[in-house]
């Protein structure tokens, strides 16, 4: 969490437009698993602006790097290198410091080390398909794997989900916990998929896409792509309530 | 023309997906060696001060299928209603108690499992004490956003007749099912996706 004094603003109200609807018939699954009465606003109370951390200590050296933290000595995974690196902000722009990135994907053939997966594109001896990292001081954080490969899912008769990396987000509060996708820039698959398309705000959709950037590429050796994570932002708490009652 | 005020949008969900134990819970899935434990495990130890009990239930689907592939995580008081984070500025949380955990549902039965401490009370807004209560985030394929809700004791009944939260809800037909029952020191709390006793779930 670096020297900042911590916060303890409510978190703006969350803007559900820009989110996936509960209920996407196009995305078969979701339509006995979407609540379907009215969700229950609730102010913001201490039960939700407060959070776990982690503290740096939890991460082992290789835990952001998926080329090697599953690799046997001396070999490392299949598959186009890349980097992922971003910054995790909030809505009001500051860097999010302390954030736990947890990420898992698929191998380059687009197979994940999981026992319900079924698709016959091999498993890679040297992919796990999972790492994390912290955010430094100023929201930072970069990552190494292997481009995923992009893969069909029982869906429609010939659904494809498009290359894509999942990421599950720890902000300082409950009420920004996060889990989301990120895709890759150029890729055609995007338009065609069903659970890309659960969003309906096109600007809420590209902002899942990540664009090459080459400016961090390192030559001969990996292509970087650029991720910014936004999570909730919050209130100042110059003039908040006191917890304890006026 | 007015400033603009220059608020970024909130990063878009995605479903977790059916291999989100990948990434949350790799050990669990099967993926050794990569980390040494799973995240949120353990919430408790031997010096944890409070209550000992159990929080056990299932998610169930339209149909009362239950989900096999859910992950729920977990975040609560101490026993004392202090939270163990940078945001609590009202004293020190217990340091044998992380308040938060994290679960998959077991692959075959769908049910889940916390081991964990009765919460103290904690204030509402206005200052009034909210009854002891857990928070929960639900994520699985075919959830396209996090779901939240809470837990409450159905054995703390004079606190659940105050809370602030419980009290001001509309449909009271509908708040049973907040309402974890205990039985020895297990809380069972099934959480229903849809249908007549759908769970309340927030807008947080």
């Amino acid at each position: 969490m670096g020297n900042a004094k911590p916060e303890t603003g409510a978190f703006f109200p969350r803007d559900r437009s820009l989110h996936p609807k509960a209920f996407t018939p196009d995305y078969k699954t979701s339509v006995v698993r979407s609540p379907q009465k009215a969700l229950l606003s609730l102010n913001n109370t201490i039960s939700e602006i407060t959070g776990p951390v982690f503290g740096h200590k939890i991460l082992g050296e290789r835990d952001n790097d998926l080329i090697l933290n599953f690799a046997k000595p001396g070999e490392s995974a299949l598959g186009e290198r890349i980097i992922v690196h971003g910054r995790v902000l909030d809505e009001r722009g500051r860097g999010v410091s302390g954030a736990l990135l947890e990420f898992w994907q698929a191998n380059a053939g687009g197979r994940y080390r999981h026992a319900k997966e079924g698709y016959i594109a091999p498993l890679d001896p040297n992919f796990g398909g999972c790492g994390r990292t912290i955010t430094d001081d100023d929201g930072t954080y970069s990552l190494r794997t292997v481009k995923p490969g992009p893969y069909p899912w029982p869906n429609g008769v010939n659904d494809w989900r498009p290359s894509h990396i999942h990421f599950s987000v720890f902000g300082h509060g409950f009420a920004q916990r996060l889990i989301t996708q990120m895709y890759f820039e150029g890729d055609p698959l995007i338009p065609l998929c069903p659970i890309a398309r659960t969003i309906t705000d096109q600007a809420a959709l590209d902002q899942l896409i990540a664009p090459l950037d080459m400016a961090n590429t390192i030559p001969m050796d990996a292509r970087a792509f650029k991720f910014d994570i936004v999570l909730r932002g919050r209130r100042s708490t110059l003039f908040e309530n006191r917890m304890e009652g006026n | 023309m007015a400033q603009q005020l220059n608020h970024l949008r909130e990063t878009a969900s995605q479903t977790a997906g059916p291999y989100v134990h990948i990434g949350c819970v790799p050990n669990f899935s099967g993926i050794s060696g990569v980390y040494d434990e799973d995240l949120g495990i353990a919430m408790v130890n031997e010096k944890t001060a409070g209550e000992r009990i159990v929080i056990e239930g299932r998610v169930l689907d339209g149909t009362g299928t239950p989900l096999k592939d859910a992950l729920i995580e977990i975040w609560q008081a101490d026993s004392q209603g202090l939270y163990n984070s940078p945001s609590e500025m009202r004293g020190t949380a217990d340091p044998n108690f992380t308040g938060w955990g994290r679960q998959a549902m077991d692959m075959s039965t769908g049910v889940f499992r916390f081991e964990t401490v009765k919460p103290g009370r904690v204030p509402f807004l206005d200052g009034r004490l909210q009854a002891p209560h857990v928070s929960l985030w639900i994520v699985a394929r075919g959830i396209n956003l996090g779901l939240n809700t809470r837990m409450y004791f159905a054995d703390e009944e004079a606190a659940n007749a105050e809370d602030p939260v419980l009290v001001r809800i509309e449909h009271q037909v509908r708040v049973p099912t907040l309402m974890a029952a205990r039985k020895g020191d297990t809380y069972h709390f099934d959480i229903y996706l849809q249908g007549e006793s759908e769970t309340i779930f927030f807008d947080i």
